[in-house]
């Protein structure tokens, strides 16, 4: 069997998200959100979701948020993700509002619980992306 | 279109099992053949085609070419497991206008035969790419997750949804499973994408369903048993579980309540319901949404008897999880509403079915139609 691991299934980073992306790139976690309604919103559209407006803005996000829910993937037919069972995949709730879904990595998986408190962290790929991730923290 | 002006005339069932060499299409069109026969119907009287399946980017059209039809109305509404229930609702609204006079709905699906796991045409968010969640797996056990943390929802409750389902399936000689599970066995098989265990999760079959939908005067000239259709409503809040409002309320909420009003009935008027369950927490969610009790009280629910005798049969069939689940199950939910509603389910017949709620779930919790249908028509 080959030694090269599989290649982790990538994200389009254009479009209304390619900011995110490039922020990503840089370390930063950063958050679409609508001049009008003055709130961060997720997933990154060209329009606000809530109202319609299309005045839309980037701005920082603490990276700190909470376990919403969370599940830990037991199996996969994913290779990149088959040699990564079993993992965390978890709907973090960030301080700032919206719920991101990614994974809480640097703890054992049957460690994770609703509320724990976790900040952002980056796992960069081969192809040069740097893709969000969470670990645990001591509550703030 | 008021309650009770359009009826299902006709059902029919193909390639249910684990093996076939048909093709979806094949087996899309036999169960139709079957449904206009069971109907009293020709395939020359069909006028309206809708059809849902993954296989093919326009199923209606598809399914109309094997058949020989050349339809008025044309409807390949996909929204997963709720398609066939909102596509019920657009054809008793055309039939009530006289867009079309005889409605054929079909889904079907050879997934087994052609690899032997969910084929679907749903996608993911670009932004959820790289995390690896099973789709929809991971999706449902994060909702059974929050579920149980918001409302003490217990996994003796959850494992009471498939151990009800093998109850029913035990009486249904058409179950691809039937033997009886324990709670005990549920929660010893093995984790998938915690909390759901295999035994949380539907069966990956092969099968394709068919109805026929008429006006109530049409199914009274044709003689045969009808099913009025009393009530119907769709809906949806998001698709992905990115702009989910809520991991443990869905849009059935809407979709039940508007169903419910057009019949003028409630969830108390029901005999039974057939609410899909490719995963156990997908009936305690549906339960409460659908009003047959508070949020937060489906597990409590599930536990004082779904089952065989219960005051509410829920899924008399067995269910995605042991009948049969060839991918978006609404079809077979409203095959077995029929079937209760027309005193044909032998063992598992519900006595005194007068009145059904039937709710399909599309995608991961996202599409939603419900449909009220009353025996007789």
């Amino acid at each position: 069997m080959s030694q090269k691991t599989a290649a982790r299934p990538l994200p389009e980073t254009r479009n209304a998200g390619a900011p995110y992306w490039k922020a990503a790139r840089e370390g930063q976690l950063v958050l679409p959100k609508c001049r009008r309604c003055a709130k961060p919103f997720w997933y990154p559209r060209p329009q606000c979701p809530a109202c319609g407006a299309d005045d839309i803005e980037w701005v920082g996000a603490s990276g700190r948020g909470r376990v919403h829910t969370f599940t830990v993937v037991r199996q996969s037919t994913e290779p990149f993700f088959r040699g990564r069972v079993p993992f965390v995949v978890a709907m973090i709730e960030l301080v700032e509002g919206p719920l991101l879904l990614s994974n809480v990595l640097g703890c054992d998986p049957d460690a994770v619980a609703i509320g724990m408190p976790v900040a952002v962290a980056f796992e960069q790929t081969d192809a040069g992306l740097a893709i969000p991730v969470f670990r645990p923290v001591d509550a703030a | 279109m008021k309650a009770g002006e359009v009826a299902i005339a006709g059902i029919g069932l193909a390639g249910i099992g684990w093996e076939t060499d048909s093709s979806t299409a094949e087996i899309m069109a036999l169960a139709s053949r079957r449904a206009l026969s069971d109907a009293g119907l020709a395939v020359q009287d069909v006028d309206g085609v809708f059809a849902v399946t993954p296989y093919y980017g326009m199923p209606s059209i598809v399914l109309a070419e094997q058949l020989g039809v050349r339809p008025r109305l044309t409807d390949s509404t996909t929204i997963g497991g709720a398609s066939v229930i909102a596509q019920l609702g657009h054809a008793a609204r055309a039939i009530a206008a006289g867009a079309c006079e005889a409605a054929l709905i079909a889904y079907g699906s050879t997934q087994r035969s052609d690899g032997g796991r969910l084929v679907t045409r749903a996608d993911t968010l670009s932004f959820e790419q790289p995390y690896g969640a099973l789709f929809p797996i991971s999706a449902y056990a994060m909702m059974m997750q929050r579920h149980m943390h918001e409302f003490g929802t217990t996994r003796r409750q959850l494992s009471e949804v498939a151990v009800a389902a093998s109850r029913w399936a035990a009486l249904n000689p058409e179950a691809l499973k039937r033997e009886l599970l324990t709670h005990e066995q549920v929660e010893a098989s093995p984790l998938v994408s915690d909390p759901l265990r295999k035994l949380d999760i539907c069966l990956v079959t092969n099968g394709a369903g068919a109805i026929v939908v008429v006006s109530r005067s049409r199914a009274a000239r044709l003689g045969r048993r009808a099913v009025s259709v009393l009530g119907c409503g769709e809906s949806h809040d998001h698709c992905y579980l990115s702009a989910m409002p809520s991991f443990t309320t869905t849009a059935a909420v809407h979709s039940g309540r508007a169903a419910c009003e057009m019949a003028g009935l409630g969830p108390q008027d029901m005999d039974l319901a057939q609410i899909y369950d490719a995963f156990t927490i997908m009936t305690v969610i549906g339960l409460e949404d659908l009003g047959f009790c508070a949020k937060g009280e489906g597990g409590r629910f599930v536990q004082a008897g779904i089952g065989p005798g219960a005051r509410l049969p829920v899924n008399t069939s067995g269910g995605g999880l042991r009948w049969c689940h060839p991918g978006m199950f609404g079809i077979f939910l409203l095959v077995e509403a029929v079937r209760q509603l027309r005193g044909e389910c032998g063992e598992r017949q519900v006595a005194k079915a007068r009145h059904a709620l039937v709710h399909g779930f599309g995608g991961a919790m996202a599409g939603q139609a419900t449909a009220v249908l009353g025996a007789g028509a």
